[in-house]
């Protein structure tokens, strides 16, 4: 038999016919769902990559902290950058960067009260997308052409 | 207790107007995630390519370029503003997520984290500025 542990948990008991307590699933239910769709999609991602760009923040006070303390530390820090590694995570962490603020900013339209019809929700889904990946190519020219 | 619509309110008249709900925070955590979002939309563009741009510097270009005044003001508010808006994400993250004691236990050892880092690299900006 479940424990229950958390109040709410009393609203969702049932029984089954021959007496037996079950959980009864929490509602809207997430396999009803196709997780690939624009909306939810866009939401988790959004969540993920916010997540992501926190972990990121990091390496940010790393390299400010290397740049502080002098250019050994710096060296350091510039030849994890450059590695393999250091290279996989500062493409990850612009992409990331770049698809957060473009859903932020899509976030911000609905709060000014815009947006909320489906097809407004696909076409700013998908400028979000496409405007990330835009921006995350052109940031990496813009760093190839700096080397 | 107000009537109104036949409903019964539970709420007095100045608790209704003040908006700030039985958590005493209102909409406070909300509008500075938005406010925080808004400040860091020029300075995450402004930041990315600055840095894009320095690929190729050496410790002694990248720090010059640090200490000039708006730079390195910029470079504060973007670390500030930042793990601010971080630590309230991740805040409603754990509230969404997680339940009893680790909730608190989580949200404020993010927030501490948030804040050490925050003044940490606040810490190496002004070394490196003044």
């Amino acid at each position: 038999m479940p424990i229950i542990k958390d109040a709410r948990e009393t609203l969702m008991v049932g029984r089954r016919t021959d007496g037996t307590r079950v959980n009864r699933p929490l509602s809207p239910h997430l396999q009803v769902y196709d997780l690939m769709q624009m909306t939810s999609g866009m939401s988790v991602l959004s969540r993920n990559t916010g997540i992501a760009w926190t972990l990121g923040l990091v390496f940010l006070v790393w390299w400010l902290v290397a740049a502080a303390a002098g250019p050994e530390a710096f060296a350091r820090v510039q030849w994890f950058f450059s590695s393999f590694l250091g290279i996989l995570v500062l493409a990850g962490l612009t992409a990331v960067a770049w698809f957060h603020t473009f859903a932020g900013l899509r976030h911000l339209y609905w709060d000014f009260g815009h947006g909320y019809h489906l097809p407004e929700v696909m076409k700013t889904g998908w400028a979000a997308i496409i405007a990330s990946g835009v921006m995350t190519v052109l940031t990496w020219l813009v760093a190839l052409i700096s080397w | 207790m107000t009537e109104q619509h036949g409903t019964v309110r539970l709420q007095s008249s100045l608790a209704r107007v003040r908006g700030m709900g039985s958590a005493k925070g209102g909409t406070h955590h909300w509008w500075m995630q938005r406010v925080t979002s808004i400040a860091l939309l020029p300075l995450t563009i402004w930041f990315v390519f600055a840095v894009a741009g320095h690929t190729g510097s050496t410790h002694a270009e990248m720090v010059t370029w640090m200490a000039r005044p708006l730079n390195a003001v910029l470079l504060l508010s973007f670390v500030l503003i930042s793990f601010h808006h971080a630590a309230a994400g991740m805040q409603v993250i754990i509230e969404d997520y997680v339940r009893g004691e680790m909730r608190m236990f989580l949200i404020l050892a993010v927030k501490a984290a948030c804040w050490i880092l925050a003044l940490v690299s606040a810490l190496a900006v002004l070394r490196i500025a003044i």
